[in-house]
């Protein structure tokens, strides 16, 4: 668990987040291009690339490969989990 | 000074031939036996005396590793204008082309990556300036 809020605690990792919610299935170079000219996150690749591994880690980013292409994807299944451990309301709420 | 050339390095020079002026549209400006390769160039139609792309072989081994990283990671090695990027992608998709990056707005420019059939990627670009070529 650790290793998702620590992957979303980054904006940048959160741009990656929005860029490929947008469109998934994106290469490290689409990804840079749309964070340099979209967000102003004019990280190198290598920078990029460190924090798509965390993302990976954290399960919320998926790498495939086909072929000779890398492709990035999104996965949102691990944020359910805090939405599980923290609903909008608690139990105990009494209607008002 | 200007630029004159400029190359990809593609891994058959026949395969480039046919990709670069019946799928790409551009024409052979030389094509000149060299040994066991051609000294190969292309110029875009659109300017015929200008910059030409040399369609020259991979053959250094440094230079297959170099091509096989660029295109895991979708990194284009040269660029294209083109007026209209979105025909041009619908044109290209048809013909079989692969895209590893659709059109994409980056605001200033539009730009699309596919794959040569020789090992590189390429961008096209749409400036968006004044809606003409970049």
């Amino acid at each position: 668990m650790d290793d998702l809020y620590r992957a979303i605690a980054d904006p940048t990792r959160r741009a990656i987040l929005d860029e490929l919610v947008e469109r998934d299935g994106q290469s490290l170079f689409e990804l840079c291009g749309r964070l340099v000219m979209k967000h102003g996150i004019g990280s190198s690749r290598q920078a990029i690339s460190q924090h798509l591994e965390l993302l990976e880690s954290a399960g919320l980013v998926e790498v495939r490969r086909e072929g000779r292409y890398k492709f990035h994807w999104y996965n949102g299944e691990p944020l359910e989990s805090i939405a599980v451990r923290w609903p909008a309301k608690s139990k105990g709420d009494a209607p008002r | 000074m200007r630029i004159n050339m400029c190359g990809v390095m593609v891994d058959d020079q026949a395969r480039a031939h046919e990709f670069y002026t019946e799928t790409l549209g551009f024409r052979v400006k030389h094509d000149i036996p060299v040994g066991k390769h051609r000294w190969l160039t292309v110029v875009s139609p659109a300017e015929p005396g200008g910059a030409e792309l040399v369609l020259e072989p991979d053959e250094h081994p440094a230079a297959k590793v170099f091509k096989a990283a660029m295109v895991a990671d979708g990194i284009p090695l040269a660029s294209f204008g083109v007026e209209d990027i979105e025909a041009e992608h619908k044109r290209l998709e048809a013909a079989g082309v692969r895209f590893t990056q659709p059109p994409v707005d980056y605001g200033t420019a539009i730009t699309a990556v596919f794959d040569d059939t020789c090992g590189n990627l390429i961008q096209m670009m749409q400036g968006k300036k004044e809606g003409g070529e970049s």
